[in-house]
């Protein structure tokens, strides 16, 4: 029982513990639950709503209902609201069922909005998360001092606010001052237009996206890392593994979760990413790099059919709803069995 | 010494009742006529924004309306201001006055106050509105939306005197900074400019002209289809993509394509200032911001600047204009008030601050007040911008990229920048112009029917 000096014992107390179930913890505690709630009810009365009032989970609920009114305000209502608004017309003024779904799929250029956001998550997913790994690796081999300093120089372009970045990198490779053009110059390289060509277009939109967010892989694997036994790869040494065998047999297997997890973080939040594209290339060459968000804004927001934006955003949702299911099973089947 | 009357216990409640009243008095007279919330496009012209503070003080002031003002700025990658009027019309709520960019009022015109009164004491004052204006501020013969000066901009060209020197032209000829332009003016026209510009690329000033999907690149394509009589969809909404004027438009834009600058398919509205103002380019289609920072930043490619009209082609010569409007929000709870400021600040003398403040790059509405002085005043050169406004002599009109659709399907046309990228995915796509005309045939079908 967890009671303090405020809180008065008095026969509920007994009838509650004594009932267990519901209110014992795991480990033979009782919750704060009960003895909070006796502590201020000086009558004793049996009831559905007094049992009820007592439950611990009630109790959760209770102390989560701020929370869950603020994801219902934030998140559940514009989800919904926004699936009500791809079904309106264009001047949101007449139900027209999935006729938006119809429009976009029967568009070439939301053909090639659908293929450059995959392309874009997962090429950038894929490298950050490669990357991420093996720098988490290299971190991980250096000691003490050396590696705070690393580890906090590799995660400034985490810090800095994606859109400086890209400006960054938008001046480095702009037409009228293209800072890499001008060291390829000094080497008699003639200039690339990288943003104009679809195809560097692309990789460098995936380019800024891997700069900005392998840090945060890196770091969860770290992390991951330090917490795996040295005994596991001192094992493996005596054994006579190679480093490649060592991350296929100890690393791999013990990372599979904090990979699996933030693979899926990431995709989500690379799938929903405008900021990159829209100062990078605003879309262009003739929308070959627009993603699902910028393609959303330019149709919602600056043509004015939010209801057509707003189908475009949900196109989103069923692909990360396949991935995250995946992923999660995958995720909870580990943990089941112990890994 | 006169004696002074004693106060009786009835005067001093009398004195106590008026002490009470006088602040109630003062609060009514203060803001007697209410409140108004405003939103108004950010200008770029750093005195701008002050000045039209001022100035609706100035008017909250003498008509006892409390006026808050928010400023929005607009722009590729920050659209506040259209954020606003999208989340605006949706929750029925904000702003009194709401300012819209081109084809705002044609989104939103059934949140929309219609202002035919406004309008029509403004035009029996001030002459007929600019038909591009009327296009775009207009839905069913009703006025719903005021075209405001600020932030109103025509796109003409903006070229380096010395290097259309060198090619042979003189633009100060051509159109001098006085009424009346040379007989030669008519040399000005895209077979001119397609001439020169193989020249231009080789002396590394290739022409600034974007085939990007911004505003700047969709405007004088637009403007450049018109000059050529073509239209991608006709006024009662008909597509007209096959006609031998889009396709020779298309053609000269492959052939224009080989020698404007790398990244044109990528131009953003900055990139063009951005060409300008660092030497590397002889010729934009621009308001003169980019010569106003090019003054400030590169003096001496300010001083080598000439602000002129567009190109002309066979079907004539148009400026590309991008007009602001001022719409008042349907829900709003002040409308009297609302229209009474826009009204005033519509006025020739407010009007004329806030140009000379922008140092002329604000377009007025009616063109019996493109005779500011300003324009002829701004330097250097003397009468570098003098061409800016389309003056009566000038024989140019405006155009905004999708007319004459119908607004519902040119806003499309315009947003998606459905002609340059046809014109990219001919002339660096390589495609074949059949299959060009194809992709753009089911883009427009699906304007069409949305």
């Amino acid at each position: 029982m967890i009671g303090g000096p405020g809180f008065a014992a008095g026969p509920v107390e007994a009838e509650t513990e004594a009932a267990g179930g519901e209110e014992s913890m795991a480990d033979g505690t009782t919750g704060i639950s009960a003895d909070t709630l006796h502590g201020f009810v000086p009558s004793i009365r049996r009831g559905g709503l007094r049992r009820f009032a007592q439950r611990r989970s009630t109790i959760a609920v209770l102390m989560c209902l701020p929370l869950i009114a603020l994801i219902a305000g934030l998140v559940v209502y514009p989800f919904f609201y926004s699936i009500y608004l791809s079904m309106l017309n264009r001047d949101a003024t007449r139900f027209i069922g999935l006729f938006n779904y119809r429009y976009l799929l029967n568009s070439d250029t939301f053909d090639l909005v659908i293929f450059q956001s995959c392309f874009f998550a997962i090429t950038a997913v894929f490298f950050k998360a490669l990357i991420g790994f093996i720098l988490a690796h290299v971190m991980h081999n250096i000691s003490g001092r050396d590696q705070r300093i690393w580890r906090g120089l590799l995660l400034i372009p985490w810090v800095i606010p994606p859109a400086l970045s890209t400006l960054g990198f938008w001046w480095m490779l702009s037409g009228n001052y293209s800072a890499v053009n001008w060291i390829l110059g000094q080497f008699g390289i003639p200039q690339i237009a990288w943003l104009s060509n679809t195809w560097t277009a692309r990789l460098w939109v995936a380019a800024v996206n891997v700069w900005y967010g392998t840090p945060f892989f890196m770091i969860m694997y770290l992390a991951t890392l330090k917490s795996v036994p040295d005994q596991l790869y001192e094992a493996a040494a005596i054994d006579g593994a190679t480093w490649l065998q060592k991350i296929r047999f100890i690393s791999l297997p013990m990372l599979r979760n904090i990979i699996s997890i933030t693979v899926l973080f990431s995709l989500i939040v690379t799938f929903a990413n405008f900021d990159i594209v829209q100062i990078l290339t605003t879309g262009a060459p003739a929308d070959t790099t627009h993603v699902f968000a910028t393609y959303a804004f330019q149709l919602g927001i600056q043509g004015g059919n939010i209801s057509l934006g707003a189908a475009v955003s949900l196109f989103i949702f069923p692909i990360l709803a396949v991935f995250s299911i995946f992923i999660l099973r995958g995720v909870g089947r580990r943990a089941r069995e112990g890994m | 010494m006169k004696k002074l009357r004693p106060v009786s216990r009835r005067d001093a409640l009398k004195l106590a009742a008026a002490g009470a009243a006088l602040p109630l008095v003062h609060m009514r007279t203060a803001h007697a006529a209410g409140s108004l919330k405003v939103a108004l496009w950010d200008h770029w012209v750093p005195a701008a924004n002050p000045a039209m503070q001022k100035l609706i003080a100035e008017w909250g002031a003498k008509n006892k309306v409390d006026v808050s003002i928010d400023l929005l700025q607009s722009g590729t990658a920050n659209a506040k201001l259209l954020l606003a009027e999208a989340a605006e019309s949706l929750a029925g709520t904000g702003h009194d006055i709401m300012t819209f960019q081109a084809w705002g009022v044609q989104q939103y015109h059934q949140h929309l106050e219609p202002i035919d009164d406004v309008m029509g004491g403004l035009i029996k004052q001030y002459g007929a509105v600019d038909p591009t204006s009327a296009y775009l501020g207009k839905v069913d013969g009703h006025w719903m939306g005021l075209p405001t000066s600020v932030g109103s901009q025509y796109k003409p060209s903006c070229a380096r005197i010395s290097y259309f020197s060198k090619a042979g032209y003189d633009v100060r000829q051509w159109y001098p900074n006085a009424p009346g332009n040379a007989k030669t003016a008519t040399d000005w026209t895209y077979d001119t400019l397609l001439k020169m510009a193989p020249g231009a690329k080789q002396a590394g000033l290739p022409f600034g002209l974007g085939l990007g999907l911004t505003t700047d690149s969709v405007d004088w394509t637009g403007a450049l289809l018109r000059a050529y009589g073509a239209v991608l969809v006709d006024e009662k909404g008909n597509p007209q993509l096959r006609s031998d004027a889009v396709q020779q438009v298309l053609e000269y834009l492959q052939k224009l394509y080989e020698f404007l600058p790398a990244d044109t398919v990528t131009y953003d509205d900055a990139s063009n200032n951005k060409a300008l103002i660092s030497g590397q380019s002889a010729l934009i289609f621009n308001p003169p911001s980019a010569w106003w920072v090019a003054r400030r930043d590169a003096p001496k490619v300010a001083e080598d600047c000439w602000t002129f009209p567009s190109p002309s082609g066979p079907a004539g010569r148009f400026n590309p204009y991008l007009p602001f409007f001022w719409g008042i929000w349907s829900f709003s709870p002040n409308k009297t008030a609302a229209k009474e400021l826009i009204t005033w600040l519509q006025q020739r003398a407010q009007v004329e601050t806030l140009c000379d403040v922008s140092v002329g790059y604000d377009i007025p509405t009616f063109a019996s007040m493109h005779d500011f002085k300003i324009w002829a005043e701004v330097k250097p050169p003397l009468g570098t911008v003098y061409n800016y406004p389309i003056r009566p002599w000038h024989d140019t009109q405006s155009n905004v990229s999708g007319f004459p659709a119908p607004p519902r399907i040119a806003i499309q046309l315009y947003n998606n920048a459905t002609f340059n990228v046809m014109a990219v995915k001919l002339a660096k796509g390589k495609q074949k112009m059949k299959d060009v005309l194809d992709w753009a045939e089911n883009e427009i079908n699906g304007y069409i029917n949305m």
